[in-house]
């Protein structure tokens, strides 16, 4: 081994990172080259002047305790809910999309609610009370005709109130079958469309504000009050329906 | 694996190597106010990679952040110290015989060196405080100092024979 190749090593000689082989060569050249051993000497004194304490920075106290704390709020941050973490998901994700499915089946399977049943047969009462022209019992634009009609016919007493004035005509009444009761029916027209008014009792006490639907092209309005329901039912547009619904709110409120 | 264990994994296996983090740091940047606030920001970041972290040696992976972290930090605050004063192939061994007079390092000359470490060259002081101070093994060093295995052997020859210089000229010049 000649110097070149001994100076290359030397480091690797002195740090035990050669193998057997070359650590012999090495001590060989070693032995017998003053230029080579004295470089290898200054390493050693090197080495040793660095492995003294006071070169190894140890951390300060407080930075210990400073990097804990801020670790300790990234894992936080990192699980802001720690059942919310991303193995705990894995396992509820297919939970949680199977029960969503559910969910969104559920309406079939259970059918729609009495709510929507009701505005359903409301509808359809409206519908058949025009195809089989049984529009009313009692034609009669007198709301004092109608109203006695009932009498006998029904175990309540609904309000009926002419509105011919304000352009929306009492053309009759008749008895209809709603929510598994007869119910009175007025029937009002506007121009060529014809309003439906069913009232039957109601099993609150309390009012209910108006809620208003559109179904298969009606316009539905819907109210309690004074211990009656009020279904309205027309083709007329709805604010017209609207102003139709107020008058004869004001009307019962007078009565 | 929760969050929880994984803060207690994370507890039990990198943070006991806070000091060679935080005496990295203190080599590359040469400031103890910096260094402390790479080693923070690296364990931060060590805990945001952790899952990623499959290995058995978690002190050669942490300095490998901090090394990294270091680099990035220098390059932003002292653009200059990086690279700039490095190249590998001009800092060819010196010829022995123009340094011929034999090293010899009193207790009260140890200030001198770690003046001559500092004035190192980033590239070679951190294969030396990882070799030297850290006690790393070449293998580990290629892998925090990010450099293939042969190179790290050249590179300490070249860091120490420098040092081994300055140091030489140092002395001569003690009164």
């Amino acid at each position: 081994m000649d110097c070149k190749n001994a100076q290359t090593l030397l480091d690797g000689y002195l740090d035990g990172e050669l193998d057997p082989l070359r650590n012999l060569e090495i001590e060989d050249h070693l032995h017998g080259c003053t230029p080579c051993s004295q470089s290898y000497s200054d390493r050693q004194v090197i080495r040793s002047g660095l492995k003294t304490d006071s070169f190894y920075f140890k951390a300060p106290t407080d930075l210990h305790k400073r990097i804990l704390r801020s670790v300790r709020q990234a894992a936080k941050a990192e699980a802001p809910m720690p059942w919310l973490s991303w193995s705990w998901l894995r396992v509820a994700a297919p939970v949680a999309a199977a029960a969503l499915v559910v969910l969104m089946l559920v309406p079939f399977f259970a059918g729609p609610s009495s709510d929507e049943l009701l505005t359903q047969d409301v509808v359809a009462s409206h519908i058949r009370s025009l195809m089989v022209n049984h529009l009313a019992d009692v034609p009669s634009t007198d709301e004092h005709t109608v109203k006695p009609w009932f009498n006998g016919k029904l175990d309540f007493s609904p309000p009926v109130d002419d509105l011919a004035k304000q352009g929306f005509p009492l053309i009759g009444g008749r008895l209809d079958y709603l929510d598994n009761r007869p119910v009175a029916a007025l029937v009002y027209q506007r121009d060529k469309h014809v309003i439906n008014v069913f009232i039957w009792p109601s099993n609150k006490t309390r009012q209910t504000g108006e809620s208003i639907k559109a179904q298969q092209g009606y316009n539905v309005i819907r109210w309690s009050r004074s211990g009656m329901n009020f279904w309205v039912v027309s083709d007329l547009e709805r604010n017209q329906l609207e102003k139709f619904v107020a008058m004869l709110k004001g009307q019962t409120t007078a009565t | 694996m929760g969050d929880q264990s994984k803060l207690t994994r994370f507890e039990q296996s990198i943070l006991p190597h806070l000091d060679a983090a935080y005496n990295l740091a203190r080599w590359l940047t040469r400031n103890e106010h910096d260094a402390e606030d790479i080693a923070q920001e690296s364990y931060l970041r060590a805990f945001k990679f952790f899952d990623g972290f499959h290995g058995t040696d978690a002190r050669a992976w942490l300095l490998a952040i901090v090394r990294n972290t270091c680099y990035t930090w220098l390059h932003q605050n002292r653009g200059r110290e990086t690279m700039a004063s490095f190249d590998e192939e001009i800092h060819t061994i010196e010829n022995e015989a123009s340094n011929p007079a034999k090293l010899v390092l009193k207790s009260d000359d140890r200030e001198m060196l770690k003046e001559a470490l500092e004035e190192l060259p980033v590239e070679f002081r951190e294969v030396v405080v990882l070799r030297d101070l850290e006690e790393l093994s070449y293998k580990q060093v290629a892998e925090v100092a990010n450099i293939p295995l042969g190179t790290v052997m050249s590179r300490l020859a070249r860091a120490r024979e420098r040092l081994k210089r300055i140091l030489c000229t140092r002395l001569k010049e003690k009164p």
